[in-house]
């Protein structure tokens, strides 16, 4: 799950990490009353939407009075951003950050992520910091400085002092920086993050060590764990078909084509896609009604489904293991009654129950198109869509 | 022979009172799988399935001898289960439950080091050796006996090979299915090494999918070590950079973990990919009949 730059700001604050002062707005009043408040010469005009590049699409301006906070602010806010995370779409802004500007000397990149290959959460340092790490990464490898940390222990006092040293943070300095790092790691830690990005890091003309900017992602499978970060969740910022779907623990992720499709399993949901396009289709939605569907379930993914007018045919592609044909069967033919179904639905179904499932279907009256396997279905629906 | 276990495996069923627990456990006596025993919290000293159930997995051990364990316990108290089975010195746990927060899986691998326990999952389907021993929620009709090893990071995929191989008159090995998560106990290269060494395993599927480098490390040590043909397909080419595709670990971020780079370098470490989720047992059959291997392959 993702939050916003100022609600990331607002969690690094309570572990002591240095934020600059600033004030969330959710129109052109409010943010002229937050820069009052804030009372500084030069403040910062931030759009907050959950994507980066934000700079670059014109949603950062520094103001150096309060009319041009109001100039500044009316402009961004309702403002359609396009990033290269947006899409091409883009993000429409409601709300903004107003933040004390700062007088920065240099900036650097900190993060934290977990590192699959050794199942440990690293810290990433780099001097090259305001820019996309993964271009230093790729161009300058050399100048990323990773430590591993222990889960036991904990981001320790002399990693963080070395990774402050490497990047070459100014000695006198490098105590508040060391600070700053065991912050972010105990901020990860107890909030269950998947990703904790400073970029950038800097320090200031008077000596300050601060996050510019905050990029925080959760773990969705520890939200039941982490209420206050829950409570942080926009759904303006998310689809609206995915939130009716995670309502459900439905996997769900919108695409752009008209073939939709509901699977068990992530793998054979992905591979279903793989195969419909394969055929000259062009998957409307990646679904993975998972494992413990029940009937009810398997009846509102069909909805969802539904839901998106693009869809001119639906592949239902099961193969069932912990998921049980009949189930499927079920929860289809019921939410063919109930939303009466006007496009051809191809079905596959394998697996657990796989008689008791088909004889189900047969018995409806619901004019379904069995297939005889994964290839055989994905022709068939492309086809039937044209 | 096969690879982790055999008709001589004894298991126990952690979590097994609740209904997927329950409904499995059934299946997997049904299959002939040695079910010694269950363990919930509370419940110990009662009986299901005509099967003891335990408090504790240390008590299970002593009273059965068990030396597997399947896990079916609820996410927020499935680290700890894992732990549990880990403290018991079994030799293998194999972790079903998925949506387990990852920060709690990194805290079981470190437990993990040094311990004689060999995870498998979480977020898998299981291990099945068929016609001897089936641990977790496979299908198990659509297995036959034989001399192929399928190992994936998706349940479904798996069964999708093991029914067309099956379809085909091939029969397998085992099949091993490692699971979606970043974080997992048996990755690729644990379970190929395995059926490098097992004499029953001939050839080897590997399913894979995007996110993460474990294919790509996979891939250079088949070429380095693997004397038995490999072939492979990779899920998520149509998937969108950044957007998680169901599995915690499918995810192609910052330009990484893309399918079209993990069939590159399987191509350029001797795997054969196959082009569709179809064709992954016909593409095997093409190899095994490269290799002179087909006829010793083909079971049935």
């Amino acid at each position: 799950m993702n939050i916003h730059e100022y609600q990331g700001k607002e969690v690094l604050r309570q572990y002591g990490v240095a934020v600059p002062n600033g004030k969330v707005a959710y129109t052109v009043e409010e943010a002229v009353e937050a820069a009052k408040e804030l009372g500084t010469e030069v403040c910062v005009v931030k759009a907050q939407i959950h994507a980066g590049g934000r700079g670059k699409a014109g949603g950062v301006k520094v103001a150096k009075n309060l009319d041009e906070v109001r100039t500044y602010a009316s402009e961004i806010l309702g403002k359609t951003l396009v990033t290269h995370q947006t899409g091409p779409e883009g993000k429409e802004v409601k709300r903004l950050l107003i933040e004390e500007g700062c007088d920065i000397k240099k900036e650097y990149y900190i993060g934290l992520v977990l590192d699959r290959a050794t199942s440990r959460v690293v810290l990433m340092a780099s001097e090259e910091g305001g820019t996309e790490i993964e271009e230093v990464a790729e161009q300058t490898p050399e100048k990323i400085f990773k430590e591993e940390i222990d889960p036991v222990l904990g981001l320790t006092a002399f990693q963080a002092r070395r990774i402050a040293f490497n990047i070459n943070i100014p000695s006198e300095l490098v105590g508040q920086a060391v600070k700053f790092m065991m912050g972010l790691y105990r901020a990860y830690i107890d909030k269950d993050c998947s990703i904790a990005e400073i970029n950038p890091l800097v320090v200031t003309g008077d000596g300050k060590v601060m996050a510019l900017d905050a990029k925080l992602n959760f773990d969705s499978n520890a939200l039941y764990r982490q209420k206050d970060i829950m409570a942080l969740r926009d759904l303006e910022e998310e689809d609206p078909k995915e939130i009716e779907a995670s309502k459900y623990d439905l996997s769900y992720i919108s695409l752009d084509g008209n073939i939709g499709c509901m699977v068990n399993g992530a793998g054979l949901a992905m591979a279903t896609m793989d195969i419909v396009k394969h055929y000259g289709g062009d998957p409307a939605n990646f679904l993975d009604v998972g494992g413990g569907a029940t009937a009810e379930k398997v009846t509102e993914a069909f909805k969802i489904i539904l839901s998106d007018k693009n869809v001119k045919g639906i592949f239902v592609n099961i193969f069932g293991g912990i998921m049980k044909c009949d189930v499927i069967a079920t929860g289809v033919v019921e939410a063919a009654k109930q939303v009466g179904l006007n496009v051809p639905l191809v079905v596959r179904l394998e697996g657990t129950n796989v008689e008791l499932g088909k004889k189900i279907l047969a018995e409806s009256d619901i004019d379904i198109i069995a297939a005889e396997s994964m290839a055989d279905g994905a022709q068939k629906i492309v086809s039937l869509v044209g | 022979m096969s690879v982790f276990i055999n008709k001589d495996t004894k298991v126990i069923v952690q979590g097994i009172t609740g209904s997927t627990a329950l409904f499995h456990t059934k299946q997997m006596l049904e299959y002939g799988t040695q079910i010694v025993g269950g363990v919930t919290p509370g419940k110990g000293g009662t009986e299901v399935e005509g099967v003891p159930v335990f408090n504790t997995v240390e008590e299970a051990v002593k009273a059965t001898g068990a030396n597997a364990s399947v896990i079916y316990v609820p996410a927020p108290f499935a680290a700890d289960a894992i732990l549990e089975a880990v403290d018991a010195e079994l030799d293998l746990a194999i972790c079903i439950t998925e949506h387990i927060p990852v920060l709690d899986m990194v805290k079981v691998k470190r437990y993990m080091e040094g311990k004689k326990t060999r995870l498998v999952g979480p977020n898998c389907p299981g291990v099945i050796t068929p016609d001897e021993c089936k641990i977790g929620i496979m299908p198990g009709y659509i297995h036959t006996k034989g001399h192929v090893g399928v190992v994936s990071r998706s349940g479904t995929l798996t069964y999708e090979a093991v029914h067309q191989l099956s379809q085909a008159g091939i029969g397998q090995s085992t099949a091993v299915g490692i699971g979606g998560d970043p974080v997992n106990g048996t990755n690729f290269i644990d379970v190929l090494k395995a059926f490098n060494e097992d004499p029953e395993t001939y050839a080897v599927i590997m399913i894979g999918e995007i996110g993460g480098t474990a294919e790509e490390e996979a891939a250079e040590w088949v070429k380095a070590n693997m004397t038995k043909p490999v072939v492979g397909f990779i899920g998520g080419r149509t998937a969108p950079p950044g957007k998680r595709m169901g599995h915690a670990g499918a995810i192609i971020s910052g330009g990484k973990g893309t399918a079209d780079e993990k069939i590159r370098v399987m191509n350029e470490c001797g795997i054969q990919v196959a082009d569709t989720p179809s064709v992954m047992g016909e593409t095997l059959i093409k190899v095994l009949k490269e290799k002179g291997l087909y006829d010793q392959c083909k079971t049935h």
